[in-house]
């Protein structure tokens, strides 16, 4: 169990002693490290030959896209056609057990998998481990590395592929964590609102409640220890009513305060409808992926073999004929029906749409720390591979190596713009939060800022002013632009309309229960009848916006998407120490984060410019007196 | 954005006037139909009373979309001036509604119906005449050319104006699902107006056989105004 460094100690930890130690090596590759992106193609001859020399290799990648690609790329290359399969967590479980059972069979030369094989994969033969992509945590490359030679006495033995320069850093500070027995798994977050509103419902459910005898109950466990007798009164009121300031649902109550004392249910079908809602694990919404031969009509109702289940929000990027990559087989979009996803394998090699997805780990706090103290340490450097060494090298000739405590902030012009860009090492989500918050500040600092993108370990911002310019006249403070108080009303506006909260808001709803689950077979009935959790939303915010289920939203999105305590412990860490170069050019470290900047979307809505466009045929055509009369 | 502060804007947009069966219509971005020759405004789907309807079911969403609905509803007919309005059907989220809906909701629908010509059309939710609201209840209406009840009858049907299913579209490829009136220029289906239902993409099985496709436009309803695509460059879902 994950221990919180300020309560005391709630288990004994256990330090075995002896153990084999791990061989564990990072690849080093006569090829050039890439300076972004996460596929590391670059070392994939590498990568199979090690395949070749070892009995059974589990690859791990950090998500089912890179899964995909490395297995696609892996076959490409597989000229000895060595039994290679694919493992994750969206592929169909019939075919997920297959490949378990033929790799307990040492049937199997490599598996590439996701997490779905971190934990419990004991059997097979494994000897080799490859970790491909940059760890983000050293609990959970020790968690994988375990997974080859599963015995104490014989030595663990993996590669660490790192796929670009900053990764190289990162699994070097890794393993020297690894081989230093540091554990860095996430300590438990505080209990959520939307959890409790169920629980005391299912309390009800089984019992009529008292309510002191609850919040005692409930706050003696760990994640609810700090909760105020007053947020748990609202959690109740919410349960009972909706909690809301404008008292109209009192006649409908779900639970009501008895003579007795207790809290009750007023009717035996609330028992009914929260046994059908129970639960906390809300899924994004997933359609069925089914492989058929021709687009036929008997086909299509035949529904075809299953491969998988796929993101809903995924499909609705994709028109009939578009190419993706899934199950290690490029497949042709044919259409939706009711519930399924249609597809029939394509002929070209090469998917037309890449398939982003599934899970990106932030890296942890341990391994941020590891890599800033490794690049402002010169005399570490000498473990790297050359490459690298040489871009730091080359970084402190032309900029600046910042120290371990500062933030470094780099401006230079490139084209027509100006760019910004700052080095915290606090993960793509915090330095997400954290480019969004600069951005607002820099339009009202006047900087006319245009846009931003943030990696694991950079945050590059672009505008027209130059901002290097505009520090060294005065007109913009450093200090006064990364001040803690962006965390207050700046978070706060920006948040507010911010689609993330919407989608806090709607896994809330659910687990709350304020809306219910769709259940099976309920899809077919179509959307008219569901309750949009976006608008309910809406109608909220603008209506009550401290409702105590705006408040578990908020609470939600915070952790969970937005890593706003880690940037809170940023801006607290660097105050005082920003250190800003201006530069006339680009340099060396800016590079990885200026290469990524056209890969992503840019901040802000897009407005009607596709509608305008799209609309454009049709309206000469209206103009020109058709359709109509 | 906030969907109700967008649809607060787009009150300032322009209409879109196109033919209808020959009659001149005006679209406008805020999801009602305006028919200047008859000084008449439609508006289908409100689905008042929504939140209490889930909540008699034990699902308490806000109590606050009539109101919301009905302030929306207040700047078009501030707008229109209409001496009559016409409400497609499922003006009410469930038959009980009308009956129970709270004082403050019922006075300020109360203002906006006074000296005016006031249509309910019955609809699947709302079958029966609103209790104590007023106004006249009809199963269909025919004003000038047009027709106007609450579910489209399959089939082309020339000049016939109806709501229920909600139609919304997406740009093929790309963007998110808009509120759109979908016509062929014979017939019109509206957008439905309360502000927390839902919808229907065009595309949908339900709407088959309604359009005569080489003709079929949906005029989606954007930030800054009403865009007229064709079926043919939407996408499903």
């Amino acid at each position: 169990m994950t221990q919180s460094p300020a309560a005391p100690r709630q288990a004994e930890l256990i330090t075995v002693e002896g153990g084999a130690k791990p061989d564990i090596a990072i690849l080093e590759s006569e090829e050039r490290v890439p300076w972004q992106g996460h596929t590391a193609r670059y070392a994939l001859p590498e990568v199979y030959a090690a395949i070749k020399a070892h009995k059974t290799t589990l690859l791990f990648v950090n998500t089912r896209s890179q899964a995909e690609l490395l297995f696609q790329e892996l076959w490409r290359i597989n000229d000895d056609t060595l039994p290679i399969a694919l493992h994750h967590g969206s592929l169909d479980v019939g075919q997920r057990r297959k490949v378990e059972a033929a790799m307990a069979r040492n049937e199997l030369r490599a598996v590439v998998a996701t997490s779905t094989l971190d934990l419990g994969i004991d059997w097979g033969d494994v000897d080799l481990v490859i970790h491909v992509g940059a760890p983000k945590g050293a609990s959970r490359l020790a968690q994988r590395i375990g997974r080859a030679n599963h015995r104490m006495d014989e030595p663990s033995k993996a590669i660490l592929v790192p796929a670009n320069r900053f990764e190289v850093m990162e699994c070097r500070a890794a393993l020297d964590a690894n081989y230093l027995g540091h554990q860095d798994t996430p300590p438990l977050r505080e209990g959520a609102l939307d959890v409790l509103a169920q629980h005391v419902l299912g309390m009800a459910v089984a019992a009529p409640f008292r309510a002191d005898d609850l919040y005692a109950e409930v706050t003696s466990a760990a994640p609810y220890a700090g909760l105020s007798r007053e947020t748990f009164d609202r959690i109740v009121e919410f349960v009972a009513t909706g909690g809301y300031a404008l008292k109209v649902y009192e006649r409908y109550a779900k639970i009501k305060l008895t003579e007795d004392g207790t809290w009750r249910l007023t009717h035996p079908r609330f028992a009914q409808q929260y046994r059908m809602n129970a639960g906390t694990i809300i899924e994004a919404p997933m359609l069925e992926i089914r492989l058929i031969g021709r687009r036929t009509r008997s086909a299509i109702a035949r529904g075809g073999r299953p491969l998988g289940k796929i993101e809903e929000a995924f499909l609705e990027t994709l028109s009939p004929g578009d190419t993706f990559l899934f199950a290690g087989e490029v497949l042709r979009f044919e259409g939706i029906h009711e519930t399924s996803c249609l597809v029939t394998k394509a002929t070209s090699e090469e998917p037309k749409v890449p398939y982003y997805g599934g899970s990106k780990f932030p890296l942890s706090t341990y391994l941020a720390k590891e890599v800033r103290a490794m690049l402002a340490d010169p005399a570490r450097w000498s473990v790297l591979p050359d490459q690298v060494r040489d871009w730091l090298a080359i970084q402190k000739l032309k900029s600046i190596i910042p120290g371990p405590n500062d933030l470094l902030v780099e401006t230079f012009p490139n084209g027509k713009l100006f760019h910004m860009v700052l080095y915290p090492f606090e993960g793509r989500l915090a330095h997400q939060t954290l480019g969004m918050l600069l951005t607002r500040r820099l339009e009202r600092a006047r900087a006319m800022p245009l846009g931003f993108v943030a990696t694991d370990y950079s945050i590059s911002i672009w505008g027209r002013r130059d901002m290097g310019a505009m520090i060294a006249d005065g007109s913009l403070s450093l200090d006064a632009l990364f001040d803690e108080d962006m965390l207050g009303d700046d978070l706060e506006s920006w948040m507010a309309d911010s689609w993330l909260l919407k989608r806090s808001f709607r896994q809330c709803a659910v687990i709350s229960g304020l809306i219910e689950k769709r259940h099976p077979g309920q899809e077919k009935t179509g959307r008219q009848v569901t309750v949009s959790s976006d608008l309910v939303y809406d109608v909220l915010r603008a209506h009550e916006p401290d409702h105590i289920l705006m408040q578990a939203t908020w609470a939600d999105a915070a952790t969970g998407l937005l890593d706003v305590s880690r940037v809170s412990d940023l801006l607290a860490r660097i105050k005082h120490h920003i250190v800003h170069i201006d530069l006339d050019q680009i340099s060396p470290l800016a590079v990885p984060v200026m290469l990524e900047i056209g890969r992503e979307s840019v901040v802000g809505e897009a407005r009607d410019a596709d509608l305008r466009e799209a609309s454009r045929e049709a309206m000469i055509a209206l103009a020109m007196g058709e359709p109509g009369d | 954005m906030n969907a109700l502060a967008r649809r607060l804007k787009q009150g300032e947009c322009e209409a879109l006037e196109i033919a209808l069966a020959g009659e001149r219509v005006a679209c406008d971005p805020s999801g009602v139909l305006y028919l200047p020759a008859e000084d008449c405004l439609v508006v289908t789907d409100l689905h008042l009373e929504k939140g209490a309807a889930f909540a008699r079911r034990g699902m308490f969403l806000p109590p606050y979309d009539t109101a919301a609905t009905l302030a929306l509803l207040a700047l078009c007919l501030d707008r229109y001036r209409p001496a009559r309005v016409v409400c497609l059907g499922d003006s009410f989220h469930d038959r009980k509604g009308a009956a129970l809906m709270p004082e403050g909701e019922r006075d300020a629908l109360a203002g906006l119906m006074r000296g005016r010509d006031w249509i309910w059309i019955a609809g699947n939710h709302d079958p029966e005449p609103p209790q104590g609201i007023g106004g006249e209840t009809l199963l269909d209406v025919t004003i000038g050319s047009l027709s106007f009840r609450h579910e489209p009858t399959t089939g082309l049907r020339r000049g016939e104006v109806s709501g229920h299913l909600h139609p919304v579209a997406r740009l093929a490829g790309r963007g998110s699902r808009r509120a759109c009136f979908a016509t062929d220029g014979d017939r019109m289906i509206l957008p439905s107006f309360g502000v927390t239902t839902g919808g229907l993409n065009v595309l949908d099985r339900a709407f088959h056989g309604l359009f005569d496709m080489p003709r079929a436009l949906a005029c989606m309803i954007g930030h800054a105004g009403i865009y007229p695509v064709r079926f043919g460059a939407l996408a499903a879902g």
